[in-house]
């Protein structure tokens, strides 16, 4: 799965396009509790949560995640977009959820 | 060359920045990306816990020709039982923190797993210090 695929899908809604998307998304990972992330996760891969505090740009900016995905349509806090903009971390939300964009990256 | 970093209490907004600084210093420096990623994730552990569980303080960054110093010390109210504080999964956070995310009780042990010494003192009433070092 490529990012690129990701932002143009239909269902999903790219939230920070001031920044430019390249790279292949190795993995994904679905998990709310930030520690957990900080300890598993790994560089480049797709992060979905439901939480939308503008802690989780500070994990995957320091882990360099590929992007982060807000599911079932979830926003973010202003402050976690703006943070998401200077830390250039892609940032998305989709009305899917969690299944359902697991389902998406198995297809592909 | 050494930094510093001060951590407010319960500042979420702020929260982070010293984690988010002190990779910024390490990738200047050139540092291998892999010990980055350890400093990033203890520092990031550290501060958590500052901003979460102190009243407050500081994130110290020093780094010599063959290791890298993360020293984490704050005001208080410090740790009864170090022990218990260590094993993993347990979390004294509140139930507003919990639902942040914070709160799996996996920081101490994140920090010792990624470091190649870990040393924590504290006494109950008084401040927490944790000395953890990497080596180049
Ligand atoms: N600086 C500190 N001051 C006082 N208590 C602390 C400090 N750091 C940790 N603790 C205590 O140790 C416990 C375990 O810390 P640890 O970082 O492992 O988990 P946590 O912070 O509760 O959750 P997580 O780090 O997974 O979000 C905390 O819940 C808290 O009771
Ligand atoms: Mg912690």
């Amino acid at each position: 799965m490529q990012l690129s695929d990701l932002i143009h899908h239909p269902d999903f809604d790219y939230l920070t396009p001031q920044l430019a998307v390249t790279g292949d998304i190795p993995h994904v990972r679905s998990c709310d509790l930030l520690s957990w992330v900080m300890a598993k996760g790994q560089k480049g891969e797709a992060w979905v949560t439901v939480q939308t505090h503008s802690n989780i740009v500070a994990v995957a900016s320091l882990l360099e995640l590929g992007c982060i995905i807000l599911p079932e349509s979830l926003q973010p806090d202003e402050e976690t977009l703006q943070k998401a903009l200077s830390s250039e971390v892609p940032l998305l939300s989709t009305s899917l959820d969690t299944y359902g964009i697991m389902q998406l990256f198995f297809q592909t | 060359m050494k930094f510093e970093y001060t951590i407010t209490t319960q500042n979420f907004t702020t929260a982070g920045e010293a984690s988010s600084n002190t990779k910024k210093t390490l990738k200047l420096l050139g540092i291998d990306s892999k010990i980055i990623r350890r400093a990033a994730i203890m520092a990031y552990e550290a501060e958590m816990n500052i901003a979460i569980h102190s009243r407050g303080g500081k994130i110290q960054l020093e780094i010599e020709a063959h290791r890298i110093t993360i020293v984490a010390e704050d005001q208080g109210p410090g740790i009864a039982d170090i022990d218990l504080a260590m094993k993993e999964g347990y979390s004294t956070a509140s139930h507003e923190i919990r639902e942040m995310g914070f709160g799996a009780g996996m920081g101490l042990p994140n920090m010792k797993r990624c470091a190649d010494s870990f040393d924590i003192s504290s006494t109950p009433g008084g401040k927490t210090r944790v000395v953890m070092t990497l080596n180049l």
